[in-house]
């Protein structure tokens, strides 16, 4: 299995779309080309994170600024948030557009990410964090527009998770 | 040196700046000066605080960004102090109070007493450009001074006396102050047409 170049593509084309121009990561396999084409345009501002918690942190102020932003990370990376997500966007009604490298659901190959994966959609509900699955690169871009929209519109977290299908060959 | 002591001293020159405090004591003393809309306190999701300034001052050049920070934070988020200094935004002011204790929950003692960790060494370690370790209020005004004049990422390290406020609480609720400082922020760049 190789990353799909043709379908990063597409996301990191959605995540223009929606006007996003300040995106937080953390790297991983799945957002590799995500993170290089953000690199590589000069239109893009990236923040590279040592953890995604700070991540959390680093979106509420490109928020208070005035800036539209999007989250990239692993979904172990949402897990290590959690306590950013809680007591700082939801506490504060601050919004969070957060695009998700969904690792260890059906297909996952790696022991590694599978406990992670498996509790990943029972997290979400449980944070009553809105989100959506993607896996069709003709609708990703769509997603990713009405993912930002709901953030802002419910002042809330919302999530994306990116699927094997999307992010894979 | 009391924490309550510096802050006081710097709060004029705050008026005209975009500042992001820590929970608990070190937010009740800023607000006991006298609450502003440009004043955001988090009043949980310790260490965050440090990466909402570097937020800020990533995309909003033309202010200045003050982060009123404490020990037992930045220890919890000590990768921040590396990605601060590698995007090492010019506008960014990183005031770090180290009172040695966790004061505000109970007052159990961190690493930086219990222990042999220098914040300003770390600090200096994850490569922020300018840092100062400062223990008298002469020398912490300076600091600032120097930090606010500065085009450049600045890190205080300020040691002070692990004594708090005799009270807690604000008329602030907790959105209404995250509310009333993103307006504020608009408002501004709206008036600069930024």
């Amino acid at each position: 299995m190789t990353v799909s170049l043709e379908n990063s593509k597409a996301v990191y084309q959605g995540i223009k779309d929606a006007g996003i121009r300040f995106l937080t990561a953390l790297p991983e396999t799945w957002l590799v080309y995500l993170l290089q084409m953000a690199d590589e345009d000069p239109e893009m501002c990236l923040v590279e994170v040592a953890k995604e918690e700070e991540a959390v942190g680093i979106a509420a102020g490109a928020y208070f600024a005035g800036e539209p932003n999007i989250l990239l990370m692993q979904n172990h990376g949402f897990l290590a948030a959690i306590n950013g997500i809680v007591s700082l966007a939801q506490l504060y009604s601050v919004p969070l557009c957060m695009l998700i490298a969904y690792r260890g659901h059906i297909g996952e190959p790696y022991p590694w990410h599978t406990r992670g994966g498996i509790v990943t959609e029972p997290l979400l509900q449980a944070l009553q964090i809105p989100y959506s699955r993607a896996g069709d690169p003709r609708r990703v871009g769509r997603q990713i527009r009405e993912a930002h929209t709901l953030s802002l519109s419910a002042l809330s977290p919302v999530a994306l998770l990116l699927d094997r299908d999307l992010m894979e060959d | 040196m009391l924490r309550s002591r510096a802050i006081e001293a710097i709060y004029p020159a705050l008026e005209d700046k975009i500042v992001v405090t820590i929970m608990g004591a070190c937010a009740q003393e800023l607000y006991d000066c006298g609450h502003r809309d440009n004043f955001f306190y988090l009043q949980h999701a310790m260490g965050l605080a440090s990466s909402i300034g570097l937020g800020l001052a990533l995309n909003l050049p033309d202010e200045r960004v003050v982060v009123l920070d404490g020990d037992g934070s930045v220890l919890m988020n000590l990768g921040a102090l590396a990605t601060m200094a590698r995007y090492r935004p010019p506008n960014l002011t990183h005031i770090i109070f180290d009172n040695g204790s966790l004061l505000s929950t109970g007052g159990f003692v961190t690493h930086t007493t219990s222990g042999l960790a220098d914040l300003a060494s770390i600090a200096h370690g994850s490569g922020a450009p300018h840092v100062a370790a400062v223990n008298t209020p002469y020398d912490f005004m300076e600091a600032v001074g120097d930090a606010f004049d500065r085009d450049d990422l600045s890190v205080i390290v300020c040691r002070v006396d692990a004594v708090g406020p005799d009270h807690f609480g604000m008329d602030l609720k907790l959105p209404e102050n995250a509310f009333r400082f993103e307006r504020h922020i608009r408002e501004k760049r709206l008036m600069t047409g930024d």
